[in-house]
Parts: C-alpha cells; structure tokens; sequence
C-alpha cells in the first residue's frame, strides 16, 4: 500500500483553471483553510465553486471569491459573503441558488450515477424559474434538477489513516459524505495526525479511503 | 406570569403547545427558537439542526462556546450546541432525507407575508439582498406539519397575514398554522379559519390588521398563553 499522504501544494497543483471544485463545510467550519490559502498562492482562475454557503467574505470559500477567481458560485445560501449577491449582479459572477437539501441530493446524484433528483422543494419559487423543470410523473408534479459533479472534492476530516480512511467530528461531516463521491479527485486535509492503515475501527471509517486520492495533515490554523 | 412575557416570547409560548411528546421539530431563527424554553418539561422534544444534528440542546452559562464549535457542536444558525443523551449525528443528504421523508414531525418558520392560500415568503424581498434560502424550501414541503410564528404585523403597521403573498415564495400552498401575539389561524384548502384570538381585541379590530380574508371556527377560544 502506498501512502496518499502529501504535502497541501503537490495536492492543491492537481487543481486546475476552470475546475469545479466542491468544499464541504458550513460557515466555513469543515472547509479546509490550508487548501483554500494554497489555491490563492497557486492562482488557479475561473473556477465553479459548489458548496453550502459562502463562508464570509475574508474566511472559507469567500476569500476565493474575494480574490475575483470564482466565475461561478452554486450555494444554498451566502447572508454572510455580500461580495457573492455583489458579483452577481454586475455580472463578474454567476450565482446559482439551490435548496439546502437540493444541493446534498444532487451532488449525491452526482457520486451515484443518477440522472438527476425529483424534489418537491422549489417548485412555483425562483428554482423553478431559473435552474428548474417541472416534470409530471403520473400525475404528480415535481421538480427536475440536473446532477452535480465537481472535478475536485476538497474535505477537512477529523481522522485518517495513510489510505485515506476518514472519519469526521460532529456535524464537520455535513456534506462530505456526499461530495467525496462526486469528483474526480478527492483532497482531504486532515486535523489530528494521520495514523498507519489498520488504526482505524473500520466500522467507524465515514468515508472508504479507496475513492480518497491526496490526504494533507494540516498545520495548526 | 405571561404579562411579563414579550410579545414574540408569547407567541413562541403559544407555538411550543403544538409539540408533542417525541416530535423532531425543526426551529428557525428568531421566534421559532424561543420555543424552546415554553416546551413542557413532561415532553420530549427532539430538536433537528439541518447541518446534521438530532437531539440538540442548549449550552449552560459556564460552558466554553468556543470549544464546542471547535468540535463542530452547531446548529444551523452556526450557534454552540449540546446533544442530548439520546442525540446524534447524521450528515447532510440523511438530514434532508429524514424532512423530505416525513420523519420531521414540524417546522417552525418566521416570515415576511404569508397568505390565505399558505403561500409563504420568508426569504427574500424583491430588490432586496439575494442571499439564498438555506434550506427552508426543503423544510416547508418535508416537514409533517408547517407552522408559521410571526408578529402579526410588519415594523411599520403593514399586515403580514395577506390575500396573496407579492415577494417571492418560499413553497405555495405549504403552511398549516399560523400563530401570532393576536391570533391562531388554521389553513385549509377554503382559506383561513380563526381557531383563537387574543382577549384583548375583537374580530373587527383583527380583521383591521389582517389583509387576508378568514372566516371564525365556531369554536373559538381565546388564546392560552
């Protein structure tokens, strides 16, 4: 077995211009300050950005946006990132809202193969008007939304093993367990030190470090 | 006792009676979450945060905030939380799941307007700041039963209870009870029905700070708080 550990610039320079990028984390508690720092040091540009929220405006996901390297940002809601509604409106950025449990159901779409979701939050509001399409399915109507696939996963866990083995604390899980099937890569950066395979109680284990590709012990924020 | 109590502690006093032993309910900001301290000591209520928690409950005064959200111990609302003993962790598509899926026995919403047809818009006011919905939309088409708990009136007067809601909705056709410091109306698909009123008012002065039309239950009884 070969380690997956890596230092946060050899993972973050698999990030590319114009990658979707998925960060799991609300109020950008779960959302890994290394990797956000190391992608502003890097510059990587016209990025999409999936995530909860946005953080605020100088921490988490909003310093991306702050530094004018986002194009398009798809959230359930940003109250504490005004640069992000900002943007939008003068058209330096594109802004797509998405009902909280749209967006795990989606990106879960996304990880599992599905073709989409059929929901019935967002039908006769704004999400039908703009990123919607009512489908009657006999006789019900419901809400078609596409599925969500990033090109890279950024989590912040609490444990790992060398494999990428994960396991989260409290509600850091959010949407992580959904997300980390839903790209091509999977960046994890990890808070407690990252200990040999075998360690973990496997029944514990969140997230099957198989579909994790570069885990990061993060330094001390 | 209740003299002493605000008017928007009395409507989330009033509210916290529609709970019953071994709900999960879920509590938005402001109002919604006031409902806590009014919940019968004889029952167990279980609280539900969106961002994956079940059984949350409230910090003592000594207890160190800033350790618990080191420990990602919040709510939705990014507040310090415990769990009871009975309390767990879920992640985001279970917690959605489980509003969706009919296991989420209330939803407590503040609001802007809300309408006689259960239309509400509590997130946005046209022109106004374009800041997401989080996952109220989820929440007013999931949850088993939708109530609505708001000062009867607007800051300036203006009735919130409306014929037809004029910024964007939230879900249509989705509330089941509205709760104010005046008056508790249940929705049906015919329109409002006035099920208790305050004792310090009558139905003309009522129908004065409501917009919406309603008609009187033929029980009507005062508000108990």
């Amino acid at each position: 077995m070969k380690s997956k550990v890596v230092d946060v610039s050899t993972a973050v320079s698999k990030i590319k211009d114009n990658d979707t990028i998925l960060f799991s984390g609300f109020y950008a508690r779960g959302t890994a300050p290394d990797v956000i720092d190391e992608i502003l040091k890097q510059g990587q540009k016209d990025l999409t950005v999936a995530t909860n929220d946005g953080g605020w405006n100088d921490v988490g996901v909003g310093k991306l946006v702050s530094a004018g390297i986002v194009k398009k940002f798809i959230c359930s809601w940003c109250g504490r990132t005004p640069i992000i509604p900002e943007l939008d409106q003068k058209g330096e950025l594109s802004l797509e809202l998405v009902p909280q449990g749209s967006l795990s159901e989606r990106i879960r779409a996304g990880g599992f193969g599905l073709g989409g979701i059929l929901t019935k939050a967002g039908l006769d509001t704004i999400i039908e008007e703009k990123w919607g399409k009512r489908i009657n399915v006999n006789g019900e109507d419901w809400l078609y939304q596409t599925p969500i696939r990033g090109n890279v996963t950024v989590l912040e866990a609490w444990e790992a093993d060398e494999f990428g083995n994960l396991i989260f604390k409290n509600s850091q899980r959010n949407f992580s367990t959904v997300m980390a099937y839903a790209s091509d890569i999977v960046i994890a950066s990890v808070i407690n030190p990252i200990v040999k395979a075998g360690s973990l109680d496997p029944d514990k284990i969140m997230i099957p470090g198989v579909i994790v590709d570069y885990i990061i012990q993060q330094k001390g924020v | 006792m209740s003299d002493k109590l605000s008017v928007k502690e009395r409507i989330a006093k009033r509210t916290a009676l529609e709970f019953n032993d071994g709900d999960l309910v879920n509590l938005g900001a402001g109002i919604p979450l006031l409902c806590v301290k009014f919940i019968d000591e004889g029952k167990n209520v279980y609280l539900h945060a969106e961002n994956g928690i079940i059984g949350a409950t409230s910090l003592s005064e000594t207890d160190d905030k800033e350790e618990f959200l080191r420990n990602h111990l919040m709510d939705a609302g990014e507040n310090p939380i415990k769990l009871l003993p009975e309390g767990c962790i879920i992640d985001s598509a279970t917690s959605f799941g489980i509003i969706r899926g009919g296991h989420l026995a209330v939803t407590v919403l503040g609001t802007m307007q809300v309408d006689q047809q259960g239309n509400l818009a509590n997130w946005m006011v046209p022109g106004g700041k374009f800041a997401g919905m989080g996952g109220a939309m989820d929440l007013v088409v999931g949850a088993k039963k939708v109530i609505v708990a708001t000062e009867h009136c607007a800051k300036d007067g203006t009735p919130k209870i409306l014929k037809q809601c004029t910024f964007p909705l939230t879900g249509s056709k989705v509330v089941d009870l509205i709760i104010t410091e005046l008056a508790v109306f249940q929705v049906n698909k015919e329109g409002l029905i006035l099920m208790e009123i305050a004792s310090n008012i009558t139905i003309e002065e009522l129908k004065d700070k409501t917009d919406a039309d309603f008609v009187v239950s033929k029980d009507l009884k005062n508000i108990e708080i």
